[in-house]
């Protein structure tokens, strides 16, 4: 059985607490980092973040991607949408396909 | 041209014989690896990015929502309501095993197994705003969670398909016209050694005849003899 975690600033990320999902608020980098490390060896699948933190953890999301568990994605927060989440799926088309042919022509 | 040393010996050229037949089965099965993957990655990356700005927009609404219903009720009110959540999320992980890369399954199940039972407060000190947005949040969830097996999917196999990409390259560009190379080398060698030692007997059978016989001599008798008869 595993849990959903939810890390970010708090005004983005209380709502998920009313469906379950158990919500991390943080917004110091250092603690982020060590909370993520603790989150993905714990019992968490899957694990949002708001974008605007995981511009700060770049490396460890990077590291964690190429485990299979836990699943690590981005959320956009209250502060908006940076478009960080979409540039990650560009990422790993570039990564497989060595161009990007999915949102090159739209 | 320029490679490692081989022996141009019989027992090389079989084992490189063998290796290059390996290379080149390996080569083909690599490759249609890949192109099954690819195939399977472009389907997944185009659900990814469809859900992806569905969800994004989504949270949008819902940050909202929040923000709106926030505005309408006391900081102390809002955190009372949300801080004892009657709803629990579990996951089940499963894996799919598509071309050799293990991909993450979820099943959700959720404590109650009511799916509007979301509500964990009383409605005598909230918004009704309050309601609407947790009810927003919960409308995305499968979709969130949809959106988390295929993005991690979609990383994995990108992972995987470079991986097999630079696996098909070296064995295409490397690893089968070296071993091709060498074989021809060891092949024209060998013929080389045999021309020689061919050569060399025939040299030496040569001599023998010319030991036993006695050719040279007579010959040079024969033409003395020649010589004299004509005077």
């Amino acid at each position: 059985m595993y849990k959903i975690a939810v890390m970010g600033d708090r005004d983005s990320i209380y709502g998920f607490a009313a469906v379950g999902l158990e919500p991390f608020p943080i917004t110091n980098e250092d603690e982020a980092r060590a909370k993520l490390r603790e989150l993905a060896d714990g019992n968490y699948a899957v694990i949002y973040i708001t974008e605007a933190l995981a511009a700060k953890l770049e490396k460890e999301i990077e590291y964690f991607s190429e485990r299979r568990l836990p699943a690590i994605i981005l959320i956009p927060g209250v502060s908006g949408n940076t478009g960080k989440g979409l540039q990650a799926v560009k990422r790993s088309v570039e990564q497989a396909v060595g161009s990007d042919i999915i949102f090159g022509n739209d | 041209m320029a490679q490692a040393h081989v022996n141009p010996t019989r027992m090389e050229l079989t084992k490189l014989k063998n290796k290059l037949k390996t290379a080149i089965r390996g080569h083909k099965l690599l490759k249609d690896k890949r192109d099954e993957l690819m195939r399977q990655f472009l389907i997944l990356v185009r659900e990814n990015k469809a859900l992806r700005e569905k969800v994004e927009n989504e949270i949008k609404n819902c940050n909202k929502n929040f923000v709106l219903a926030g505005a309408g009720m006391s900081t102390e009110a809002l955190n009372v309501a949300l801080m004892a959540p009657k709803q629990e999320v579990y996951l089940e992980t499963g894996t799919k095993n598509v071309m050799s890369v293990e991909i993450p399954v979820f099943e959700y199940k959720t404590r109650t197994s009511d799916n509007n039972d979301i509500y964990s407060y009383g409605l005598a000190f909230t918004s009704s705003d309050l309601d609407g947005a947790v009810k927003s949040i919960a409308d995305i969830l499968p979709d969130m969670l949809r959106l988390a097996e295929c993005e991690k999917s979609c990383q994995l196999m990108a992972k995987e398909i470079e991986k097999t990409r630079r696996r098909v390259n070296a064995l295409e560009h490397v690893m089968i016209p070296q071993t091709q190379e060498s074989i021809k080398f060891i092949t024209m060698k060998l013929d080389e050694n045999e021309r020689s030692s061919q050569v060399r007997l025939m040299k030496v059978k040569d001599m023998m005849l010319e030991e036993a016989h006695h050719y040279s001599e007579k010959d040079s008798a024969g033409a003395v003899k020649v010589e004299v008869e004509a005077l």
